[in-house]
């Protein structure tokens, strides 16, 4: 496994029945590293992580996890990565110790050894007082944490979280994080799926962005802002006619659009001249625009941008809307 | 959770033992899982035990009186409380899978190299322990309130081998269903099947005291020979054809429902 690529997949197709879930994936991801794939719902991570965990097959393409061939190597695969879904899986009528040394025992650690790595992921993940207590009766927050360290169990090389923080609180949800940066320093390669821009710039050293089963974006974090120009200029619009009229004149320049409001974003490299000339642009009678502000691009004017629909509307699929207005 | 970097990653590979080897291995970790689970669950460890107790009480002693069958009635109807019992041990396993397949689990339990066969046969396994420790009871109660079997230790042996093949079969038709239906209320459905399934049969009354057109389907449905069977070895009475009949229909149920669920759970995890 001495491989600079932890997981590498090229031309990955995926449909169930008539619907295309993924159509030609390529993904790199370098040993030791943190992939976020960051998309709305039904944008066919979800499919992505089954197919390199071994859980399902592509139609189409190759996939090498850990060295070994997705499908040829199956086992292989398996010995080597752990994957941790959306929905927790551990055992509610169980403790957690009995959970943990269960995952042990499949993992294939003889008895004292399983009890011994159980111990220690419950310490690790602070959770020993709660240890020997069934599951169901501890907090959401606890389970995703025993989840997680269920999946260390067996030392995995690659470890694939499946949207580690959906519906977590804010608490929580910085314990996974906590856990995930401490994996990242130590070698292991992490896979993660998350509808979270936030996340994904806060965890991951690459992002690929996958909307409608294909890669839309693939950088650094850094990259992906600078693909919108690094900054936002923010217009506010006098009234619902000047922001229908710069709407029309940006059209698909627009990054963020807020008809209640009567504001607008569009990118900018910041620059004075570059601000005066879309200014101008727009407004040529200087009477649509109230206020401007530039801002900062986040990752979202980046998703917007490049998928053509904001990140937090996951369940219009195929709304084929346009960015502004 | 602050030195979670340590022994991450350079533990030493675990090599792939064989495949039967851990599949052996595996199967018995489920199957303590199962029990475990099964145990503290609180409804459901009550109900099994608190069922057979309270089926041969109202068999015996609100339906036995009216009942003639040429023996004691607590003689006559042990097997068919067994199998009742058997049955709905068995239809508790169908829920516990369809409860994993539904689940998470199964997920984390595949991609740790987990093969389906060994998440089932663990239910199995569980489902017989549990049905072993109700029928037991069943039992018990039945000595405490007069069942006195003229059986000699053979035909004990041979009885415990028909019963368990009986439990073995329809402990894996319960995971084959479990895994055909999409919610674990649709699989308590198959409650109702198995629990009904003894009714027209010789297991509460004898079948000539049914109407005739049911006879044919008392006769020769796969709780009867099992009936039968067990009655024949526990009384010393002859037992016929029964014992082949009994193990030809458990056989068939078994290799049947271990078949169907392997392709069922390839389908249900594609």
């Amino acid at each position: 496994m001495q491989e600079a690529l932890a997981i590498e997949a090229t031309g990955l197709e995926k449909s169930y029945g008539t619907l295309r879930v993924l159509d030609g994936v390529d993904l790199e991801v370098p040993r030791g590293s943190v992939l976020a794939l960051l998309g709305p719902n039904g944008a066919g991570k979800t499919t992505t992580v089954r197919i390199l965990a071994t859980l399902a097959r592509a139609d189409a393409g190759r996939a090498r996890v850990a060295g070994f061939d997705v499908v040829a190597d199956r086992r292989q695969v398996r010995r080597h990565i752990s994957l941790t879904g959306q929905y927790a899986a551990v055992d509610e009528l169980q403790t957690g110790e009995e959970n943990l040394r269960m995952m042990g025992r499949l993992a294939g650690l003889p008895g004292p050894a399983a009890r011994r790595r159980a111990a220690e992921l419950l310490a690790r993940f602070d959770l020993t007082e709660a240890g020997p207590r069934p599951v169901k009766t501890w907090s959401g927050g606890m389970r995703r944490r025993l989840d997680l360290a269920a999946g260390l169990v067996g030392d995995p090389a690659v470890l694939f979280l499946d949207e580690p923080t959906t519906g977590l609180d804010l608490r929580s949800r910085q314990a996974v994080w906590q856990v995930v940066t401490g994996l990242a320093g130590s070698g292991v390669t992490v896979f993660l799926t998350t509808q979270y821009l936030e996340e994904a710039d806060q965890l991951a050293d690459r992002i690929v962005v996958l909307d409608g089963g294909r890669v839309v974006a693939d950088g650094t974090p850094a990259e992906l802002k600078e693909q919108v120009a690094g900054q936002r200029l923010d217009l506010e619009l006098a009234d619902a006619a000047a922001f229908d009229q710069v709407a029309r004149r940006l059209d698909g320049r627009v990054v963020r659009s807020d008809p209640g409001r009567l504001t607008i974003g569009v990118a900018t490299d910041g620059s004075a001249a570059q601000v005066r000339a879309l200014l101008d642009e727009v407004d040529p009678a200087r009477r649509a625009v109230d206020r401007f502000a530039v801002q900062r691009a986040t990752l979202d004017d980046v998703f917007l941008a490049l998928t053509g629909h904001p990140a937090d509307r996951p369940d219009h699929e195929h709304e084929k809307e346009p960015a502004g207005v | 959770m602050s030195e979670l970097t340590a022994s991450a990653t350079h533990a030493p590979r675990l090599r792939v033992p064989s495949r039967a080897r851990s599949a052996l291995a595996d199967s018995a970790t489920m199957a303590g899982r199962c029990l475990r689970m099964a145990r503290r669950n609180l409804d459901v460890a009550l109900t099994s035990l608190a069922l057979p107790v309270m089926l041969m009480l109202l068999f015996v002693y609100l339906f036995g009186g009216a009942i003639q069958t040429g023996t004691r009635y607590v003689t006559y109807v042990v097997p068919g409380v067994l199998l009742l019992c058997a049955g709905f041990g068995a239809s508790m396993t169908a829920v516990s899978v369809t409860t994993d397949m539904t689940g998470g689990i199964i997920d984390r339990f595949r991609s740790m190299d987990v093969a389906g066969a060994s998440v089932l046969a663990g239910h199995v396994a569980a489902s017989v322990v549990r049905n072993l420790a109700s029928t037991v009871l069943v039992f018990g109660v039945a000595f405490l309130i007069g069942f006195r079997p003229s059986a000699g230790p053979l035909d004990w042996l041979a009885a415990a081998g028909v019963l368990l093949l009986f439990i073995l079969a329809i402990s894996w038709l319960a995971a084959a269903v479990g895994l055909l239906a999409r919610s674990p209320e649709a699989a308590g459905g198959f409650s109702f099947l198995v629990m009904f399934l003894p009714y027209p049969s010789s297991a509460f009354v004898p079948i000539d005291t049914m109407p005739t057109w049911i006879h044919g389907f008392a006769a020769n449905q796969p709780v009867t020979p099992v009936i039968e069977t067990l009655r024949g070895l526990l009384l010393g009475l002859p037992v016929g054809t029964s014992p082949v009949r009994a193990v030809a229909w458990c056989l068939g149920i078994l290799v049947a429902s271990v078949a169907v669920s392997g392709v069922l759970f390839r389908l249900r995890t594609a």
